[in-house]
């Protein structure tokens, strides 16, 4: 097994994972790098179109050439989005509600993603009877809008005493991100070489032996979408963060909304570009980070074999 | 949350005795724009200087804002006070039992006295009892026209809406847009229910939706509306615009002739610094029937145990109609106060219109006075399709009018 | 290797089971019980158990905007999930050839995703408006009689949806299929190519059916999003023109909270719970009923 390792080290050096590259101005780089050029600026047109129109002042915006780089640079619609903008009589711009978003995503990121883990972990090596009943449940429930399941958690919530706390709105992104990252989780962890847990198992490891020493260890891929997928979910909700806890625990999301989607009085577009870009820069960053680790997670990844 | 609810409670009890105020008090609203946003604060304001602390919860939207209070209140977590658009929106919570009753504050302030018009009142009460404060009306009956685009196309600014109508040939030639219109259910259908409030004698829009007569709506007046509101999807037919303020700008701008469009439409044209009577020409009524809805908004209160949010909610809900904070609310928020003895000369032109109309009694209620959200919800449907398709004709779309209000409660 | 003898370490797995049996049971079987229940009574704004039998679902379907609803999402979801796996799978080979700046490149594929719903339809609102938009600048450059104003055409209206949908979601594809590329045996590659099978073949025969995994996970993720489509809608056509792009997620919740007639939208909701259970459930139990290593 240490030769199989090493010669997998190895390869994962020099080896690319497609066919092997050539020559630095092959047709074939030629090619890739042209096409990709195309697709990155069709992703990016855009968010061009949301910078320079942050950039712009409203008499310019409302000439309405949307794709002109501004003729007069200003960040006032930034500084407004961040620290001027009103939700109603808080005129505080997004930065009201940043930390608030801080204190429920991070809870809730940590904590779904470890309960989805464990679930995903249990369906791949633990299997007891019926588990698989709940796990369609599960997967049936990932189907359900959440809208529809608004009133019935409100219930549950009151019942459990935990209605318009925090520890409320943790609960309710784990259970509603249970489906897709259990998913995940239980997919990855099957792909895992079975002859690990067996091993592990021989040497007298048990259930939680073997997740922490060594399921986690070779997870980070799977990790890293996960928490992209939570940090995104979470972060961007709006309607969980509003009706289940109060004005003081409001979420950054809420006061980009009101800066968005105000339909009476003037909309300003180039303060709402702000005002989302700013507020996509969170997501932004981790997947940034994330898709560096994801990328080191090749690393643990091809210990299997 | 509850546990800063229950340390309040602990701490109004122990400062009972040396004051009687100090409550915070959580309001609701959907008053996020900037307009709106000054307009509240002056509410806040007022409130704040009784010595209690207004908790301001601004959630955009009314669709939001009624997922949150019934999440509230099923979850027995009710906030201290919510704006609502009085009407039957609010019906149901008050026959759960959900809401407070302030009759007894409307009856030391005497609002039945000073509450102009009565209707505002009725819409607030159910079996005699009153249980919400109306706070101000906003009416939709308004045609704004573009002097610049009329000046271009070389004819006269209309007066009223047959001129207009006569005019969008000269203003398509000179390659303006007749009618702006967004394309948004709420919007084609409100410019429909101001042509029938206005093209057609007042009885037909009271016999469609106080009376809900399907005989009315399938009669011949309102096939005339109908037929009117061909004619402006054929004026609005190369409108591109969704929003109601991005066609409010194509009026600013001198691309579009006119809009059909509530007095809020007044503050793009103050913050593009337009000046009525020389930049644009506002017409209530679209200047056949001057005659205005008095819709509006009101707050509403739900039933709390603790006696010092009661005591709080009290408060505000008296603070809400004075003189003093209707002026100021008023004047920010570009809406009409509901009372008639207080002095409103500080407002503008279009404003004073209004004001004059509200005087000599010139008023209808509110189609969300007279029906529910739920059919509201339908009759935006049929004119979003209505205006989207020229080749539904205003009978077939008259037709299915009729079996809207044949099922309306 | 699981048999009762081994109840104790079973015994671990079920405790830490009991959040997923909680959540499955309670939220998930007890809402959709509760939601069919209350899809019978007259719940306006409140839910409130005032019967009224089969009265919500007879008027869901004599109303036409539901059907063009369920239209519209048939169209929108089998296009984008043909297309979103395909541009998410050749994007992710592409990525996959060890090219330069893979970090930027893959951060600008994925970034969309990163944005809220509602600035996504207002930006592709305004590139896909034919004053401002792509439109005007192709015109403006001399071909006078370009035309491309999908959002302003009720026929294919719907596909200016889907180019926002696609542009917003395949990032998320590529980095799923991304990842299972690399969860790929690099010896897989090495014998492909030493048996001289070209890289175009590789891929259709070997690692795509290796993916299995991945492909289902992106399918229940794609799926979903496609069912619950909604903000999208909102923030770019609002159904329009007309009602050429309303979907059902969108009646449920304008029932809902804007009409204030729950029941009509426990109605709608039902019809499109009960469609996905029928197709979710037999297919869930196949596919994850079966051995452990599928």
């Amino acid at each position: 097994m240490a030769d199989a390792l090493e010669s997998k080290t190895t390869s994962l050096r020099d080896g690319p994972r497609g066919p092997k590259p050539r020559r630095t101005f092959s047709r074939r780089n030629i090619l890739l790098y042209g096409t990709l050029f195309v697709i990155a600026v069709y992703y990016a047109i855009p968010l061009y179109v949301m910078i320079v129109t942050s950039l712009k002042g409203m008499p310019e915006v409302r000439l309405g050439n949307i794709f002109s780089p501004p003729l007069e640079i200003t960040f006032a619609p930034w500084v407004k989005a961040w620290s001027e903008a009103c939700t109603g009589l808080t005129c505080r711009g997004l930065s009201i509600g940043f930390w608030n978003s801080v204190r429920i995503t991070i809870p809730s990121v940590i904590i779904s993603t470890i309960i989805a883990s464990v679930n995903g972990y249990g369906l791949a090596n633990w299997r007891f009877k019926g588990a698989n009943v709940f796990f369609t449940i599960l997967i049936f429930g990932s189907f359900i809008p959440y809208q529809v399941l608004l009133y019935p958690v409100v219930i549950l919530l009151r019942e459990i005493g935990l209605y318009g706390d925090l520890a409320g709105l943790v609960i309710v992104h784990t259970i509603f991100g249970m489906p897709i990252l259990t998913l995940l989780f239980r997919n990855y962890f099957s792909s895992l070489p079975e002859e690990l847990f067996k091993a592990a198992r021989v040497d007298g490891a048990g259930f939680w032996g073997i997740f922490l020493r060594v399921m986690l260890p070779m997870s980070i891929p799977i990790f890293a979408v996960a928490i992209i997928l939570q940090v995104t979910g979470i972060w961007n909700d709006f309607l969980f963060g509003v009706v289940y806890t109060g004005p003081e625990s409001y979420p950054m999301t809420v006061a980009l909304n009101n800066i968005v989607n105000s339909t009476q009085g003037v909309v300003e577009y180039n303060v709402n570009m702000a005002a989302t870009i700013i507020t996509g820069l969170v997501p932004l960053t981790i997947y940034f980070v994330s898709g560096k680790l994801f990328v080191r997670g090749i690393a643990a990844g091809a210990v299997k074999g | 949350m509850k546990t800063v609810y229950k340390l309040l409670a602990v701490a109004t009890v122990i400062f009972a005795v040396t004051s009687a105020f100090a409550e915070d008090l959580e309001v609701m609203h959907w008053w996020t724009s900037g307009g709106e946003a000054a307009a509240v604060a002056e509410f806040a304001k007022a409130f704040d200087a009784t010595g209690n602390h207004w908790v301001d919860a601004a959630i955009v939207g009314g669709e939001a804002a009624r997922a949150v209070m019934v999440s509230r209140i099923t979850g027995g977590d009710p906030m201290g006070a919510f704006q609502f658009n009085h009407g039957r929106q609010a019906e149901e919570l008050i026959e759960a039992g959900l809401l407070r009753d302030i009759t007894d504050i409307a009856e030391a302030q005497g609002w039945k006295d000073v509450v102009n018009p009565p209707t505002l009142l009725d819409a607030c009460t159910v079996d005699g009892r009153i249980y919400c404060a109306p706070v101000n009306i906003h009416s939709w009956q308004w045609l704004w026209l573009s002097h610049k685009a009329f000046e271009d196309a070389g004819v006269a600014v209309p007066t009223n809406w047959d001129e207009f109508v006569a005019a969008a040939p000269a203003l398509e030639a000179a390659g303006k847009l007749p009618l702006a219109m967004g394309q948004e259910g709420w919007q084609q259908s409100g410019a429909f229910n101001v042509m029938m409030a206005t093209l057609v004698p007042q009885e037909v829009y009271l016999g469609v939706y106080q009376d809900k007569n399907p005989e009315i709506a399938g009669g011949e007046e309102v096939a005339k509306v109908f037929q009117a509101a061909a004619d402006a999807r054929d004026m609005a037919a190369k409108s591109t615009v969704q929003n109601w303020n991005d066609a409010t700008n194509l009026v600013i701008t001198g691309q579009a002739g006119g809009q059909i469009m509530g007095d809020w439409a007044q503050g793009e044209f103050a913050v593009a610094e337009q000046v009525a009577g020389t930049d644009y020409s506002c017409l209530p009524g679209l200047g056949v029937t001057e005659m205005l809805d008095t819709g509006g908004d009101a707050f509403y209160f739900p039933v709390l145990k603790d006696e010092a949010q009661i005591a709080a909610q009290s408060e505000l809900a008296a603070l809400l109609l004075e003189p003093a904070t209707q002026v100021a609310f008023n004047l920010k928020k570009g809406s009409l106060p509901v009372r008639g003895d207080i002095d409103m000369s500080a407002a503008n032109d279009c404003m004073q219109k209004g004001l004059a109309l509200l005087a000599d009694g010139k008023i209808l209620p509110s189609t969300g006075q007279l029906i529910t959200p739920d059919t509201t919800t339908q009759i935006n449907t049929l004119f979003t399709e209505f205006f989207a398709d020229p080749s539904m004709t205003p009978e077939d779309a008259q037709k299915q009018f009729v079996s809207i209000i044949e099922d309306a409660e | 290797m699981k048999r009762p003898n081994q109840l104790f370490r079973n015994f671990s797995a079920k405790i830490a089971a009991i959040p997923m049996i909680v959540t499955a049971l309670f939220v998930f079987v007890g809402g959709t019980a509760w939601t069919v229940v209350y899809s019978f009574t007259k719940s306006g704004l409140l839910p409130r158990l005032k019967w009224v039998g089969l009265d919500q679902y007879e008027r869901l379907w004599t109303t036409k905007r539901w059907i063009v609803s369920i239209q519209n999402l048939a169209i929108y979801g089998i296009s984008m999930l043909v297309l979103v796996f395909v541009i998410g799978f050749i994007l992710a080979t592409l990525i996959d050839q060890k090219v330069r700046f893979e970090n930027v490149i893959r951060t600008v594929i994925l970034y969309p995703f990163a944005l809220s719903f509602v600035v996504t339809g207002l930006v592709w609102q305004w590139i896909l408006n034919p004053e401002f938009g792509i439109q005007s600048i192709i015109r403006d450059l001399g071909w006078t009689n370009f035309a491309f104003d999908p959002l302003y055409n009720p026929k294919i209206a719907i596909f200016g949806v889907l180019i926002a949908g696609l542009w917003q979601g395949s990032g998320l594809v590529m980095v799923l299929m991304l990842a299972g590329l690399r969860g790929i045996d690099q010896e897989i590659w090495k014998a492909a190519r030493v048996d001289g099978i070209p890289a175009w073949k590789t891929y259709l025969f070997i690692v795509i059916p290796m993916m299995r995994p991945v492909f289902i996970t992106t399918l229940v993720l794609v799926v979903s999003g496609i069912v619950k489509l909604y903000d999208l809608i909102v923030a770019q056509t609002g159904g329009g023109p007309g009602i050429a792009t309303e979907v059902p997620a969108k009646y449920v919740y304008d029932m809902m909270f804007g009409a204030s007639n729950l029941g009509q939208g426990f109605a709608a909701s039902t019809m499109m719970l009960v469609t996905v259970a029928l197709i979710v459930i037999p297919w869930a139990m196949l596919e994850f009923g079966g051995k452990k290593h599928g």
